[in-house]
């Protein structure tokens, strides 16, 4: 009872003092009541798709189920403006004084402008004894992979400058490609392609995959996309080690490729001036647009998947809209391009000669005008490739490399849950796993890649005879008649043969007596109008008639 | 047919009689024979006898029925009573109303009919009984999210009210404070605690949690070492060494035994119930008696091989032990030396401890037979020096378990800031601890946790019995450090003793190295970038010398003529537009379908070399599909879109509609949105892929029964109220009493009309 006691003391007690903090509440009114208003613009970056309308006198339950959905995607929507907000880094590029041309600003000028770290960023590889280098970025833009032609292989960390290995393969090298992770990359040699990792070990020599010209990596198949001098397009899924897809393109050699990001499908470019676009589902081409009247050097396309950029032989350079494959726009270039590459924010780079030029505001309706930038190298140009997440364009040379400081070129915010520059060992282990979890399979690679999320509205035979040529059989086709065994002699041969024919055509047989009871009925009605004509040729004496 | 044939006799007897009376009329005689006969005809059907009422005619024979189809009035009954003065004015009352109603009861209806009216009301009761059921029903179907069981009580304390509610004053104390209380309005009602107090509650207050984290983590981690160290022990194959360890283990329990009898007098009682629970399983079972089939093939042996031999010694040697029985109290070789030390003095007690208990030459008590000796002497010696073995092995362990702590003591007194002095002498009731402990090492991991208890308590009790009372708030102040955990890596149990007096410090120091190390790592970038740097400046030298005014990039109206008269000179030879034309006239003419020609030339007409069908024949057997749909790149010259389906995602796509859509649209924008972690925030995602069902582990999932959602109901109906109630709750009771008078009010009303 004494305990009972001191807690009424203390209800007492705690009654006070909420009245107290009432009071408080009173006094102190909050200036902006509800959530924080997120601006419009934000809000339409996140617009996913239009909104569904309830129709009128739409049932109860599909009135609920359009109105969660709705709310949800809006939520989604809403939340996804709100932390827009953190990602803060904005892009900036280079400006001019006035009558000043950016293009005339050397990297040297730039180099000795910037931060130390980011003047670091212009350096020079000389390497001149193993020819012309392809190169390339690892996909958080850490480490830079670059192969000579002569077989010089070598791995980067170029911000440290750490040499990760070194190796000469003793045969010509065609092209290099990180695959998913740094552990990994692919050398297509003179013959095979190779598979090394990150310490120039050999870990495979796929021979299925002969005279490979040139590689793409679709990172979220795990596909590894190859083109051969003998016209094949080649799928090798790097997670299963196997090979998806190999079609024969006949389209001569295949030494102009590039991938779209958006859906994953292959860019291919001919001799005969078409770019064909590929996916590893169709023996066919999806798409073949004729781009140029020479042979097509060169090809691009853009992280949205919205612009292609071409460049052929009849030294034109091209944008197209490849959503409708349309031409935007064209220009002459004096040289013509040999390699071409688009920035994560869509700055162009296009080597002509021993020069690299970039553009600014390529993509879109206004025409090519000047470049942005420009830089002059020694020997050939032969790759050319930005590095993502940095203000980086890397050049592969008949003199070695050159990494460019191009401001502006790289996206500035990184989605750290899926390329994360920073990310260290344990992070990458953590995210290979996940992105394994995540691989999307190759049968979902075509133009659309939201064809997943539609209603598949082909009609019951369609899907009937895709399925009879999936499974090779008819499922649903109905049983041959097999006669029962019977006994005492019932079952030889002559009474079964009987047995078969009784049954024999059945379905036909339906059909048949079908049809003949719809002609005699036809007929009998015709008599019956013919009858009634007949009577219609009526006597005058046809009155008297009851 | 006992009763047939009496009834038989009893006609019998009434046509005699009625023979006798020979003045009656025929008439009845026949009628009499008639029935006589009848009843003679076997059949057991008794006719009703005639009842009648009392008349004017009054024969000796018969009773007259001639009033039997009137109808009695009330009237008739009525003027008896009204004349009797024994009935009571009311029931005279309530007679003369009845006289006076000229209403008649209707019949009642058929059995079909009444139950087919009752089939109804049954049908419309059980209706509005489950049609209560339908709302919640709904409710629970278009739940987003539903949790099992449905009433979870919240975890955690609760609050004052919600425990107080339900209880009832019992003794009448109570219910003098509770008139007392609720005479003086005392503020019980409203929330007793405001949210904040009530989540203060919720939470363990922070040092709790964090020396109750503390203890979990030790127990944890002296578990698990122990557990690794007993794996370890087991996994080793030495036969040797497990005797070894058995004879320590025995040993071990003999002293733990002793030490139970002066002190825990009753567990060293159970102790013994359970040797003699041992012993009497010894006397069942037919083990250690040599009568086996290895004993069989080992007594061949014994003859030439003196190892079997001493192996079925051994055998017996057990059994006899296990099957000795206790003198006095006990019987077994513990019991015996428990035995000695209640009637021997000590000084004969102390070196027999030591000996094997295995020898009972050592023993003092003879229990072999004289030819067994000269093999057992030879046991002796091995088993001497078994033990001599056993003993410098744990001494190693001693000395290597001393070192380290040694190695560890050096290491805190730099880190420490209580004065040298202090340290030994902890490190003295350390060492006395270790004994103790090496003692309980051997116990099961079972019973781990309590002996690890019993330590603890055992050594704060010491340390407090040894040490000054200055070390003892030091102690203290370890049982504080304890809280305050840091990263401390402990090899061994023994360690995790110390541990307990290390804890702070150690946890102060461990940080401070890794600070440095980061420090040294930072150091070293610098350097690095020094090398960038310089090998920038060298490329840069080179980069300036290049600078030359580029190429002009875009041409001239006129260049570009002469460049496409160029371009048009060198690829005169490849017509690459009419290719690609001709190569999309070819796909487009793949996708139109083809007609089908199923004229045959010669039927039903002349035929032969160079006879065409007529054109009747073609214009009917020629059999035209109808033409696709427009191809995509119908408008775009320059392009060929494949026309081809894509099966492969064909097959992950959606085919049929589902249920409450009613058009594609609808249905694609009702998943338009994605639900990955790539495209939303966190929050979203667990938003969207929510279970549609929670349910709580091992709790059980009971049937929904009406009160749980018709709950105003119940707590209306719940009889005998609390004594405590509060907020709401009164509030609610008192409307209900309320609306309880009213409607006690409306019936009376009734009543009285």
């Amino acid at each position: 009872m004494l305990v009972f006691g001191f807690w009424t003391t203390k209800i007492c007690n705690t009654r006070s003092t909420q009245q107290n903090r009432n009071v408080l509440f009173c006094l102190k009114k909050d200036p902006f009541p509800g959530e924080a208003p997120i601006p419009q613009k934000q809000l339409q970056k996140f617009q996913r798709g239009k909104k569904c309308k309830v129709p009128a006198g739409a049932r109860e339950r599909l009135k609920e189920a359009i109105a969660i959905s709705e709310a949800m995607s809006e939520h989604a929507q809403k939340q996804a403006a709100r932390y827009d907000l953190l990602l803060p880094e904005d892009a900036g590029f280079l400006e001019g004084d006035e009558d000043e041309d950016t293009n005339t600003i050397s990297q040297a000028d730039i180099a000795d402008a910037v931060d130390i770290t980011s003047g670091s960023k212009y350096f020079n590889l000389h390497l001149s004894q193993f020819g012309p280098y392809r190169l390339d970025y690892s996909r958080t833009g850490r480490n830079l992979l670059v192969g000579g032609k002569k077989g010089h292989v070598a791995c980067i960390d170029w911000q440290t400058k750490d040499l990760k290995c070194e190796m000469n393969v003793m045969e010509t090298v065609n092209d290099v490609k990180w695959l998913h992770t740094e552990a990994m990359f692919a050398v297509a040699q003179k013959r095979w392609l190779y598979i090394y990792d990150s310490k120039g070990v050999e870990l495979h020599c796929v021979k299925k995959f002969n005279d490979v010209l040139r590689m793409q990596f679709l990172p979220y198949h795990f596909l590894l996309a190859t083109a051969s001098a003998t016209g094949f397009l080649q799928y090798l899924d790097v997670s299963i080690g196997k090979e998806v897809a190999a079609i024969c393109t006949k389209m001569g050699r295949l030494d102009v490729m590039a991938q779209n990001p958006h859906n994953a499908v292959i860019h291919l470019g001919h001799p005969n001036g078409t770019v064909s676009l590929w996916s590893p589902n169709q023996k066919e081409s999806l798409v073949k647009m004729l781009c140029h009247r020479g042979a097509v050097r060169s090809l691009a396309v853009d992280k949205t998947g919205t612009y292609m950029v071409t460049s052929g032989l009849d030294r034109k350079l091209k944008v197209y809209d490849i959503r409708a494959f349309k031409p935007l726009h064209s220009c002459f270039l004096p040289a013509g391009a040999s390699c071409l590459s688009l920035s994560q924010r869509g700055l162009l780079s296009a080597a002509t000669g021993e020069i690299v030029q970039v553009y600014q505001n390529v993509l879109g309706s206004n025409p090519v005008s000047k470049p942005y930038m420009a830089h002059r190298l020694r020997g050939q140009i032969w790759g050319l490739a930005y590095c993502p997440f940095e203000d980086v364009l890397g050049i592969g040379h008949g003199e070695g490399f050159t990494s460019m400081i191009v401001p502006g070129a790289g996206e500035p915010n990184f989605d750290a849950l899926d390329t994360n520059p920073y990310r260290s060992h344990k992070q990458r282990q953590e995210w290979e796993v996940k992105a394994l979890l995540e691989k999307v399979q190759p049968e979902l690679i075509g133009l659309d890649p939201g064809q997943l999320s539609k209603v598949d509205q082909a009609s019951f035979e369609q899907r009937h005879k895709e399925q009879i040529e999936a499974l090779g059989f008819d499922p649903l086709a109905k049983d041959k008649f097999k006669p029962k065994t019977k006994k005492k002699g019932r079952s030889s041969a002559g009474a079964i043969e009987k047995r078969k024919r009784k049954v024999a055509h059945e379905d036909q047989r339906d059909e048949i007596r079908q049809s003949v009871q719809e002609r005699t009925e036809r007929e009998k009605e015709l008599k019956e109008k013919s009858n009634e004509k007949k009577l219609g040729n009526k006597s005058t004496l046809d009155r008297f008639r009851k | 047919m006992a009763p047939d044939e009496e009834e038989l006799s009893i006609n019998e007897q009434a046509i005699s009689a009625s023979e006798d009376e020979e003045g009656s009329d025929d008439e009845r005689k026949h009628k009499k024979l008639l029935e006589a006969i009848g009843s003679m005809g076997g059949r057991k059907r008794k006719k009703q006898n005639e009842r009648s009422e009392a008349s004017v005619q009054v024969s000796e024979y018969f009773v007259n029925a001639e009033g039997t189809g009137d109808k009695v009035n009330l009237s008739d009954l009525l003027g008896t009573v009204e004349k009797t003065s024994g009935a009571s004015n009311k029931t005279k009352k309530q007679l003369r109303n009845l006289q006076s109603s000229k209403e008649t009861l209707e019949l009642p209806l058929n059995k079909q009919q009444t139950e087919k009216i009752q089939r109804g009301i049954a049908y419309e009761k059980t209706t509005a009984e489950v049609s209560c059921w339908k709302n919640i029903i709904l409710q629970n179907q278009k739940a987003e999210q539903m949790v099992f069981p449905l009433n979870q009580e919240s975890s955690g304390p609760k609050r004052v009210e919600q425990v107080v509610a339900g209880w009832k004053v019992q003794t009448p104390l109570e219910q003098e404070i509770f008139r007392l209380l609720h005479g003086s309005r005392q503020p019980v009602n409203d929330p007793v605690l405001t949210p904040v107090e009530e989540q203060s509650l919720k939470a363990m207050s922070l040092e709790e949690a964090k020396i109750r984290r503390a203890e979990l983590q030790k127990a944890r981690a002296l578990q698990s070492y122990y557990e690794a160290k007993a794996k370890r022990e087991k996994k080793i194959k030495s036969k040797k060494y497990h005797k070894v360890q058995n004879k320590a283990k025995r040993k071990d329990f003999l002293k733990q035994f002793d030490e139970m009898v002066k002190t825990n007098p009753e567990g060293a009682l159970e102790e013994l119930k359970k040797m003699e629970l041992s012993r009497m399983e010894e006397r069942m079972s037919l083990k250690h008696q040599n009568s086996g089939k290895w004993a069989k093939s080992k007594a061949i042996m014994a003859k030439y091989d003196d190892s079997a031999r001493k192996a079925m010694q051994e055998q017996l040697q057990m059994n006899k032990d296990l099957t000795q029985k206790m003198v006095v109290p006990s019987d077994d070789e513990h019991e015996s030396i428990e035995e000695g030390l209640e009637t021997v003095p000590d000084f004969v007690n102390d070196p027999e401890t030591v000996i094997d208990p295995v020898n009972p030459w050592m023993r003092g008590q003879l229990t072999h037979e004289e030819p067994e000796v000269s093999c057992v002497t030879a046991e002796e010696v091995q088993t001497a020096e078994e033990e001599n073995e056993e003993e410098e092995i744990i001494g190693e362990f001693e000395r290597k378990r001393k070192l380290r702590q040694a190695d560890e003591e050096d290491l805190i007194p730099t880190e420490e800031e209580q004065p040298a002095s202090e340290v030994v002498e902890e490190d003295v009731v350390e060492v006395s601890d270790k004994e103790e402990e090496d003692e309980d090492e051997e116990e099961d991991v079972s019973e781990f946790n309590t002996l690890f208890r019993l330590m603890r308590s055992e050594k704060t009790r010491e340390g407090s019995n040894q040490t000054r009372g200055g070390l003892n708030t030091a102690g203290e102040e370890d049982e504080e450090g304890l809280l305050s955990e840091g990263q401390i890596r402990v090899r061994s149990i023994e360690d995790l003793e110390v541990l307990d007096e290390v804890v702070e410090p150690r946890a102060i120091e461990e940080p401070s190295a890794p600070q440095t190390a980061a420090a040294e790592a930072t150091s070293e970038p610098p350097h690095k970038k020094k090398r960038e740097i310089n090998l920038k400046e060298v490329l840069t030298k080179e980069a300036k010398a290049v600078r030359l005014p580029f190429l002009p990039t875009v041409v001239d109206e006129e260049e570009r003529d002469e460049q496409i008269s160029i371009i048009k000179e060198a690829f005169a030879g490849d017509d690459v537009i009419s290719d690609f034309i001709k190569d999309k006239s070819r796909q487009e003419a793949a996708g139109r379908p083809a007609v089908v020609d199923l004229t045959l030339p010669g039927w039903g007409e002349w035929g032969g070399v160079g006879l065409k069908p007529p054109r009747w024949k073609r214009k009917r057997f020629r059999i035209k599909t109808a033409p696709p749909p427009p191809r995509q790149d119908q408008k775009l010259p320059d392009v060929i879109i494949s026309e081809k389906r894509t099966a492969s995602v064909a097959s992950h796509q959606v085919s049929q509609l589902p249920f409450p859509f009613q058009n594609t649209a609808q249905f694609e924008s009702s998943i338009r949105t994605p639900i990955g972690s790539t495209w939303n925030t966190q929050t979203v995602v667990k938003n969207m892929t929510k279970p549609k069902v929670v349910t709580k582990l091992g709790a059980i999932i009971e049937p929904m029964v009406k009160e749980d959602f018709i709950k105003s109901k119940t707590t209306a109906a719940g009889g005998k109220g609390a004594a405590i109630m509060l907020g709401e709750n009164r509030r609610a009771k008192e409307g209900t009493k309320r609306s309880a008078e009213k409607h006690r009010g409306r019936r009376s009303q009734k009543r009285k009309k």
